[in-house]
């Protein structure tokens, strides 16, 4: 649990007032929970007006910049025109995995942000196998969309989803070998160990050559594993209507898409994280302050969001046996070899 | 060893693709230089529509309140849809002691039109001509009927059928 002063503080405090063990955890609990829900809503609200004035420069547009200042509240305008529209769903459908399947994908979601360190000791659950945790929680994502393209009932959900247990069974290999790589040069799974060994050089400085290698794999393998445009056949518009989520309407539909945005928060985090030092400040310039660790990851997220974006506006998309063989004749072989340098590395002290 | 050639090709083609794209962008986030956006209701005072655009039918009058449209009828028999009706009548000329014939009003329903341009190619004088107002949206439909010759208007004299 959250171990930093202020929020020592307010355990006691709440200790005091209550005078119950097990109603302080439950209360502490909830609050965290709500706090999480309210951050997930903001990032996804957040990351969708970034896309979207992203895409609007690159497009030689201005995006949207209406709604509040510079558009900030475009998105939550839209969100409340989705709440406000009626669930609709097929006749045929598998009624009980069919409203299940958005649920499936956002929970994922947010249980793996549990892991994510915001700040020094800003974070809920800093458990010993932490990238482990991530790899194994982000896998269980994909049964949501699974389930969402076989219960809607449609071809074209059907092939989205067929398409998406493809795309991630292959791609989660080569996340799983980065992260494995990484794990080499750090020597430890926990997300905090693995921040507190930067503190001097990030690892994709500690790594040199075997660290870059491992980067570049992981973003390509991190844009296939959120869906995105170079490798967004799951739910291709021009050849799927709206791939897995066809069927899907209202809140239902906003589900799938703010579980997409946060999935890339989540990717951008855990590439920070093992490369770029996570809270960390470069070169230790504000170590002192508190709190200033929330503006160096959001900073640097934000570099690395911005990298898919940028990605999204360029690259064409791939066909099916295209996304095959990228994973399976290039990216595995890579990977394979940069596992035994990144060991060769560490063996005889090459790393910094 | 064409397995090593096509990975570092490949790297280089998808830098080359990011750095037209990136150039784009940066470019216009900080220099706003090529945005094609127009931002209609705030740009009102500078925005100035094309001639070739088509908002309504307008007739053209001169400083001393006259047009051109003899009343022929041209327009209202190229219209496809019956956008356009003409109530003329006889105009006796003291000069010459000859009624002639001219227009009494020259009523456009802008609420049907369809901007084919019929009228406007049909017209012998070239009375009438495109508009480039666009703001025609109004709480009421009979305000989309308009009457095209200013009131008290006379034809230019000398205008030839």
């Amino acid at each position: 649990m959250i171990t930093l002063s202020i929020f020592t503080n307010i355990h006691q405090w709440l200790l005091g007032l209550l005078q119950n063990e097990l109603g302080v955890h439950i209360l502490e609990l909830t609050l965290i929970a709500l706090a999480y829900l309210g951050l997930f809503a903001i990032i996804g609200l957040l990351l969708v007006w970034l896309e979207r004035r992203v895409a609007g420069f690159f497009q030689l547009r201005l995006g949207p910049n209406r709604v509040g200042p510079i558009g900030l509240f475009q998105t939550l305008a839209d969100a409340l025109k989705l709440v406000s529209k009626e669930l609709t769903g097929t006749d045929q459908a598998d009624k009980f995995l069919y409203r299940l399947a958005p649920y499936f994908v956002i929970v994922t979601a947010l249980i793996s942000m549990s892991i994510i360190p915001f700040s020094q000791e800003i974070q809920v659950f800093d458990i010993n196998i932490g990238v482990f945790f991530f790899i194994s929680i982000s896998s269980l994502g994909v049964i949501g969309i699974f389930l969402a393209g076989w219960s809607s009932n449609n071809k074209y959900s059907l092939i989205g989803g067929m398409r998406t247990g493809i795309q991630m069974v292959s791609y989660e290999l080569s996340v799983g070998m980065v992260i494995v790589t990484m794990v080499i040069l750090s020597g430890t799974l926990q997300i905090s160990q693995i921040i507190a060994l930067q503190q001097h050089t990030w690892f994709i400085f500690q790594g040199h050559i075997s660290a870059l290698i491992a980067f570049m794999v992981m973003m390509i393998a991190a844009t296939a594993e959120t869906n995105r445009t170079p490798f967004d056949l799951v739910e291709a518009e021009s050849e799927l209507g709206a791939g897995f989520h066809t069927e899907y309407s209202g809140m239902n539909f906003a589900y799938f898409f703010l579980a997409e945005f946060i999935n890339m928060f989540l990717s951008a985090a855990i590439i920070v994280v093992l490369f770029f030092g996570g809270w960390l400040s470069p070169f230790g310039i504000t170590a002192g302050i508190p709190f200033m660790g929330i503006f160096w990851f959001t900073i640097k997220v934000t570099g690395i969001i911005f990298l898919f974006m940028w990605f999204r506006w360029t690259f064409p998309r791939l066909r099916v046996d295209q996304i095959l063989t990228l994973e399976w004749k290039y990216l595995l072989p890579i990977n394979m070899v940069n596992i035994v340098l990144m060991a060769l590395l560490v063996w005889l002290g090459l790393t910094f | 060893m064409s397995y090593l050639s096509d990975i570092t090709g490949g790297i280089k083609s998808l830098l080359a693709g990011m750095s037209v794209t990136g150039k784009y962008f940066f470019v216009n986030l900080i220099t706003r230089k090529d945005v094609i956006t127009v931002e209609y209701p705030d740009n009102l005072d500078t925005l100035k529509m094309y001639d070739r655009f088509r908002g309504e039918v307008v007739m053209w009058h001169n400083e001393n309140n006259e047009h051109r449209c003899t009343g022929c009828q041209a327009c209202e028999r190229a219209c496809p849809n019956g956008s356009i009706e003409i109530i003329w009548k006889k105009e006796l000329n003291p000069e010459t002691g000859k009624s002639k014939r001219a227009i009494d009003s020259h009523i456009y329903h802008l609420g049907m039109c369809t901007m084919c341009g019929l009228c406007i190619e049909s017209c012998p004088t070239d009375a009438i001509d495109w508009g480039q107002d666009f703001h025609h949206t109004t709480y009421d439909r009979t305000q989309l009927t308009k009457v095209l010759n200013k009131p008290g208007s006379k034809i230019i004299s000398g205008t030839k059928e």
